[in-house]
């Protein structure tokens, strides 16, 4: 297991090393000089290189490349062309918001996926079964979006349960915070519910056929005890990959419903820093999402190798 | 009073029927052997005792285990009667053990699950009974997973489960036909032993009549969900009554007779190959390991000769045809067809003289193609293959020529039996015309009725065609009756060759030696024909 897991730790440093060069590189040839576009079409020559001088752009790609990787493993991501701001402190402030908000997402449509497949797979072809898929197929089709007016429309403009949009704020407590996000979360979670119910469903329905789970009723174990004993963690590799993939998304993804909700997300951010051309935000942003990413990833990995003994000792 | 009584036993799925009037017994301390073809239901009979079948399933008749009467059993109660009354080992040991639990924790299972002893103690008796099947706790403690365990030692896993509780009925499904000869007889062997000590019953579904013969106190003949035939074994090898019987028997013994090699010219030569594969690090900066599968092979196969190859798996058999095929690269040594050397990648000649038929023949066709594309596949190696009219009379002729017919072509390959399938393989590797055919355990999957025709077909092929064989085959009474000459591999090499005849009558190394006293063998027939 230690082996495995220093391996799968130098290969998410090496995923590092290349995702940075790649988003310094393909961000550096993006057209739009950032110096000319703040000062406006009307600047001068001089001025434009002024500012180039102090933002540092005008020293090899090379050596911003290594100041950019330096000041980012020193936590410091340099300053935001627009604001003017350390984009560190900008980037945390939208983290506070979007990392609650996906891991809210996240447990709750594992929540509602975990029974929901177990049920439907033990219930295949049944009318339970039928209901459980035909509420799936429906959660796929309808855009997040959509869900989200839907459940503006009930839970705050007729019940007044909670706030059509906005974030309360860490500061005014935990309770206040999340109700605010609570909204914003069903709406992200519902379809992602939807897509990881359907892979529990066909993962257990995998296993079910498996020969080992006919030796466990052989054994005298009940359909139910068959399930949960064997079939359960068999089935939990596909189902972590599509968890980790829909962590990804639901942390980067969410740049609508924040729209919606009037939320300071990271996705509001980097919308913003794209449009504005501010560069160095749109980099340590997204190198701040691959990273979360492969950092979701290696974590499936390891948890691949917790619930499979077989991967534990290939490696 | 009989421990298990089976009376007018019938089983319909939907609206197929299964099971028809089954009737048999079994008492405490015997073995009782239900042996039939493939879709005679003699599986479907031990999963209807285990109450273990599937859902839209209906059964009438009687199971009555010890006077109770299992169809009448509730389900709760069958759970408990499952496991510690019943014990079931099954076919596949690879695939029968949950890979993401210990041997122990699968073992002690049975015995939890029925509260039968408090968990420390059940953990003592899981020791020893691994120990009982062969598996001593100082080389298999109870934290091994299967993935670390052979495929014989997962068998015995599963046998241990099966009488944890001692059950008073063992049923075992097929136990032995996923493993090696030498495994297959250890494991009768143990199945045997634990009956005595136990006065277990024993109720073996097999198809393999040598290991009925062997084994069984007591034979069930089924076919198409029937009972065609029972009776005590020495009274039913001896006065056979059923055609069906009788057929089966003669099949299972089925020799061809071979037409006479052509004079000596090689036209397959290996020489000194070597297959290495390379192992996982041990550590980073270790220099990688490698697995000498196939160490330093040489061999001569003649024009016309039938070639056996026989050994146990990973033995490096199915790695050395690999490497005829060009599958796989070799990391020493050369092989020459027709004295030339045999490039990394094939000439279209030379692809056009060598061709293969697999063992499993549904795996091996593409289910969406009909059969005139199937068998026409090896033409996209040719630059010039027939077309038109000239590739329609190859089919059919092709076609007919392994017993199919010309209006088969269009066809789709689910629309054929095992044994036709097989003849399509055939064809595909037949219609290039080629001069040599490799057959990679080719009649290992299919019945033994089956099997006997495909074996006449082949002796009809290699006549009409002066084809050359290399027949690979775990399976020794095959090897036995259609190759001339046999080679044996052990460990990656060839420890004996020679005439076929001479190295099964009078084997010289301790393995083949080994090998043969491991194959269970039908007795004589003849002498109660009349």
């Amino acid at each position: 297991m230690l082996r495995y897991t220093l391996k799968r730790s130098l290969s998410l440093a090496l995923s590092l090393a290349v995702a940075s060069l790649v988003i310094f590189f393909v961000i550096e040839v993006a057209p739009g000089d950032p110096a000319s576009f703040m000062l406006g079409i009307n600047a001068e020559p001089d001025t434009v290189a002024a500012l180039r001088t102090e933002l540092g752009l005008d020293q090899s790609k090379g050596e911003r490349y290594f100041a950019w990787v330096q000041g980012m493993l020193q936590g410091d991501f340099g300053m935001s062309y627009t604001y003017r701001t350390p984009v560190a402190g900008m980037i945390a402030d939208r983290m506070w918001v979007s990392l609650p908000l996906a891991l809210y997402a996240l447990t709750l449509s594992t929540l509602i996926a975990f029974p929901a497949g177990i049920y439907a797979a033990a219930r295949r072809g049944k009318s339970g079964d039928m209901a459980v898929m035909g509420a799936t197929q429906l959660g796929v089709a309808v855009p997040n979006f959509w869900f989200a007016m839907i459940l503006v429309l009930i839970f705050a403009i007729n019940l007044r349960w909670f706030n059509a949009g906005g974030f309360a704020g860490w500061e005014s407590g935990l309770g206040p915070a999340l109700h605010s996000l609570t909204l914003p979360a069903i709406a992200l979670a519902l379809p992602q519910a939807a897509i990881l119910t359907r892979v529990m469903r066909s993962a257990l329905l995998d296993i079910l056929g498996e020969d080992f789970m006919r030796t466990a009723r052989a054994k005298g174990l009940t359909r139910r005890q068959a399930l949960w004993r064997h079939g359960l963690r068999n089935a939990m590799i596909p189902v972590l990959t599509i968890i980790g993939l829909q962590f990804s998304f639901l942390l980067a993804g969410a740049i609508i419903i924040e729209q919606v909700f009037f939320l300071p997300g990271l996705g509001r951010l980097v919308f913003q820093a794209i449009s504005s051309r501010d560069l160095i935000v749109v980099e340590s942003v997204v190198m701040l999402l691959v990273f979360a990413v492969i950092l979701v990833n290696f974590l499936v990995d390891l948890a691949y190798a917790l619930v499979d003994p077989r991967l534990r000792s290939r490696t | 009073m009989n421990l298990l009584e089976i009376n007018t036993l019938s089983l319909r799925i939907g609206s197929k029927e299964i099971l028809k009037d089954v009737s048999f017994h079994l008492a405490p301390g015997e073995i009782l052997a239900v042996t039939g073809e493939s879709g005679s239901g003699k599986s479907m009979t031990a999963f209807s005792v285990m109450q273990l079948l599937p859902e839209a399933a209906e059964v009438t008749g009687s199971i009555c285990l010890e006077g109770r009467d299992l169809l009448q059993q509730s389900e709760e109660a069958m759970c408990d009667l499952r496991g510690s009354s019943i014990g079931m080992v099954f076919q596949e040991p690879m695939t029968a053990l949950n890979p993401v639990k210990t041997i122990g924790a699968q073992v002690m299972e049975t015995i939890l699950i029925h509260k039968a002893m408090p968990p420390e103690q059940a953990e003592d008796h899981a020791r020893e009974l691994l120990a009982r099947v062969g598996l001593p706790p100082e080389r298999f403690p109870l934290s091994r997973f299967p993935h670390e365990l052979s495929g014989g030692q997962r068998q015995r896993v599963v046998i241990a489960m099966a009488i944890a509780l001692r059950p008073k009925l063992l049923i075992a499904d097929e136990p032995t036909t996923a493993l090696d000869v030498t495994t297959q007889a250890q494991i009768l062997e143990l199945l045997q032993d634990l009956v005595q000590e136990y006065d277990m019953g024993l109720l073996i579904i097999t198809h393999d009549l040598a290991v009925v013969a062997e084994l069984a106190d007591h034979i069930v003949v089924m076919r198409h969900g029937e009972v065609v035939e029972t009776g005590s074994t020495q009274g039913l090898l001896r006065d056979m009554q059923h055609p069906y019987t009788r057929m089966l028997f003669a099949a299972s013994k089925h020799q061809v007779t071979l037409p006479a090699p052509q004079s000596p010219s090689p036209l397959l030569e290996v020489r000194g190959a070597i297959r290495d594969y390379p192992l996982p690090r041990t550590s980073l900066f270790a220099k990688p390991q490698s697995f000498r599968a196939v160490r330093n092979v040489s061999l001569t196969l003649n024009r016309g000769e039938r070639l056996g190859l026989v050994g146990e798996s990973g033995c490096g058999k199915s790695t050395l045809t690999r490497a005829i095929l060009g599958l796989e690269p070799l990391q020493g040594g050369e092989i020459l067809l027709d004295g030339a050397p045999l490039a990394a990648i094939r000439n279209p000649e030379q692809r056009r003289k060598m061709q293969v038929v697999f063992q499993d023949p549904v795996g091996s066709f593409n289910p969406r193609h009909r059969v005139d594309r199937l068998i026409t596949e090896p033409f996209y190696a040719l630059p010039n293959a027939p077309k038109g009219g000239a590739r329609e009379d190859l089919i059919a002729e092709t076609l007919r020529a392994v017993g199919l017919g010309p209006e088969d072509a269009h066809k789709y390959i689910h629309q054929f039996s095992g044994g036709q399938r097989q003849r399509i393989a055939i064809a595909r590797a037949l219609i290039t015309r080629p001069e040599l055919i490799i057959f990679d355990e080719a009649v290992s999957a299919l019945d033994v009725s089956v099997r006997a025709r495909i074996l006449d077909l082949l002796v009809e092929l290699c006549e009409a065609y002066g084809l050359t064989y290399l027949f690979i085959s775990h399976d020794l009474s095959v090897v036995r009756t259609v190759t001339d000459r046999c080679l044996v591999m052990q460990k990656g090499e060839i420890v004996e060759q020679g005439n076929t005849k001479e190295i099964f009558d009078d084997p010289q190394h301790p393995y083949t030696q080994q090998l043969i006293q491991a194959a269970p063998v039908l007795p004589d027939l003849d002498q109660g024909a009349a």
